[in-house]
């Protein structure tokens, strides 16, 4: 039998001419990313050697710019080993801010059929990229960065192809939903997409469905590389790599068809993600205090240009705080340039710097006690947000708009305009 | 071999619920006082050193902070669950906390009932019912490291990292 992308690339970084499920491999670590978290005296501890500083990036993301002396004084520790092992690749706050994940596409540091590590759980957005890229801890951060290598347990491969198209206003998270709603957790196995709708699927949307893959609880995510991906890492990297397709007789433990048209708006109940989707319909109605659109899931061009779109003209509703966050300050000036920031705020939204924010409930839009959100972010869990007594629904960035402006969760319908399959 | 006292979990136990976010980045020891107080508040003042933590499917899920620290720092003995996240797995084989994966593990036990775990053949006894599971076996490097106190003891021996000043050990007290 043939191998998946996964396996294929296993094999590849730990020298082998095939892996198979329940492998032990220690692999050669292509790129590691560190953001700000790692660098708290909780986590960090001096180097005295790194292995290959050509091969680290380093982005200040979770809180910036710092919000209290704690986080200044991790970031002080960081630009510090950025200086002191000549760290090219840095994103201080500034011009190239972001948050890891969304800087890691935009820049192509993910590089197709490479392994990429990071100490943030949603690394796994790498794998829209064809990147074996998983979030690990903070000490193996630390051994990769020491030794250039890791370890990983090889797990069973679930393949989803996708055929269709989403409607205009249903998005790549009410698919996340979806899939976590029919096909609930997917622990110690991998995630692999492909299939003909990839072909309109974007590279935003994409990253989304690699986001969320954690929290289906897979353990890599990663898509079937396309032509459309193959030009986007090309635009923006000058470095050689090698994609990786699954062989013609490749095993999975499970091969599902999904067809995205007949997608359609959900909303995932507070406390969890996993089979906890309904449809908007069934909590229509349930009143917010604060909506969020951000996040390495979320804070992408195209969730700002939907959640514009359902805004424009109109006015958030009184008693609702709408907190938008891109996901890179690139991200930002392209939204301001074409006008959708000024759309954004004359509705009342707010627009912060971009950061991981209210996501991680770490500053810029914490929740107090008791109150609703309907978030388009990565988790809903208690506590996540702010309050454990807060409740958060998570949806679509035009489900999250669309409830900002009436101050109730709403599908996003009503305020949409254009055709059926009027943008990708 | 390990030997204690069964705490119940249920199905997916996050690592907000294990570590909340307000106290992610303070000293081992601070964090140890907010485990899971969401969801069971009060536990970690009934709880004793070397109690079994039993849990039902994708105990761990969520963020890449070092819960299994803050379990660690509460001398938690094992954690036992039907299925455990890859990312939490590797965080204990990382920080030194003894966590298995075994199926069917949530049914295996009561509250309070008495767990005996061999880690040499993954054994998982019930002690009061006399029941017993096969976990999931874990390759000898990992559980080795897992019995070593995780990656860092590792790399001061190697010379990679520095060893804790003693200033530092005090203000990270439970941590390594």
């Amino acid at each position: 039998m043939g191998m998946n992308i996964v396996e294929k690339i296993m094999a590849r970084a730990s020298g082998s001419a095939r892996v198979k499920p329940g492998d032990l491999v220690v692999v050669g670590v292509d790129t590691i990313v560190l953001y700000d978290g790692n660098f708290f005296p909780a986590y960090w501890r001096e180097l005295n050697s790194v292995k290959n500083p050509e091969s680290v990036v380093v982005v200040f993301d979770h809180r910036v710019p710092a919000p209290d002396r704690t986080c200044a004084k991790a970031h002080d520790v960081g630009r510090k080993f950025v200086e002191k092992f000549g760290i090219k690749r840095f994103h201080d706050v500034g011009r190239d801010q972001g948050i890891s994940h969304v800087i890691v596409a935009q820049q192509g540091y993910a590089l197709p059929g490479s392994v990429l590590v990071c100490s943030d759980s949603h690394t796994g957005s790498g794998g829209a990229f064809n990147c074996a890229a998983r979030g690990t801890g903070g000490p193996d951060i630390i051994y990769a960065l020491a030794k250039g290598e890791t370890w990983f347990r090889v797990v069973e491969t679930v393949r989803y192809d996708l055929t269709g198209r989403l409607q205009h206003g249903v998005s790549a998270k009410d698919l996340f939903l979806h899939i976590a709603s029919r096909y609930r957790d997917h622990s110690n196995q991998n995630v692999e997409f492909g299939g003909p709708a990839l072909a309109d699927l974007s590279i935003d949307a994409r990253r989304t469905l690699a986001t969320m893959g954690t929290e289906l609880n897979a353990d890599f995510t990663i898509f079937e590389p396309d032509q459309i991906m193959l030009d986007y890492v090309r635009e923006r990297s000058q470095n050689p790599f090698e994609a990786q397709y699954p062989d013609a007789d490749a095993e999975y433990a499970d091969r599902r068809t999904i067809d995205l048209d007949a997608m359609e708006p959900l909303v995932a109940l507070p406390g969890k993600v996993i089979g906890n989707a309904v449809g908007v319909s069934e909590v229509k109605g349930e009143r917010i205090h604060q909506a969020f659109v951000g996040s390495c899931a979320n804070g992408n061009f195209d969730d700002l240009a939907i959640a514009a779109e359902v805004l424009k003209g109109q006015r958030v509703a009184a008693g609702v705080r709408f907190i938008v966050t891109p996901g890179s300050q690139a991200i930002y000036r392209r939204a301001l340039k074409e006008g959708l920031i000024e759309t954004l705020m004359d509705a009342g939204a707010v627009v912060t710097n971009a950061t991981c924010g209210a996501c991680q409930g770490g500053h810029m839009g914490v929740l107090g006690p008791n109150e609703t959100c309907i978030t388009a972010s990565t988790r809903n869990f208690s506590g996540r947000m702010g309050d454990p007594s807060a409740r958060i629904f998570m949806a679509s960035p035009a489900t999250v708009a669309a409830s900002a402006l009436t101050g109730v969760v709403t599908h996003p319908g009503e305020f949409l305009r254009g055709g059926r399959h009027a943008q990708g | 071999m390990l030997k204690g006292k069964v705490w119940i979990f249920g199905d997916d136990i996050n690592t907000d619920l294990i570590l909340p976010t307000p106290y992610i980045y303070m000293p081992a020891r601070e964090q140890a006082r907010h485990v899971f107080e969401a969801n069971r508040p009060g536990w970690i003042n009934e709880m004793n050193a070397g109690d079994v933590i039993v849990a039902g499917r994708n105990f761990g899920m969520g963020s890449s902070r070092p819960a299994p620290l803050a379990l660690k720092a509460l001398s938690v003995g094992c954690v036992l669950a039907d299925s455990v996240n890859a990312l939490f797995f590797r965080n204990c084989v990382s920080f030194g906390l003894l966590a298995l994966e075994c199926p069917g593990v949530s049914q295996l036990f009561g509250e309070g009932e008495l767990a005996q775990v061999s880690f040499d053949d993954f054994t998982v006894a019930n002690c009061s019912s006399g029941k017993s599971l096969k976990a999931v076996p874990v390759p000898e490097s990992l559980i080795s490291m897992m019995q070593r106190g995780g990656i860092m003891p590792l790399l001061e021996s190697e010379g990679f990292i520095a060893p804790r000043t003693a200033a530092e050990e005090l203000q990270q007290s439970a941590q390594q």
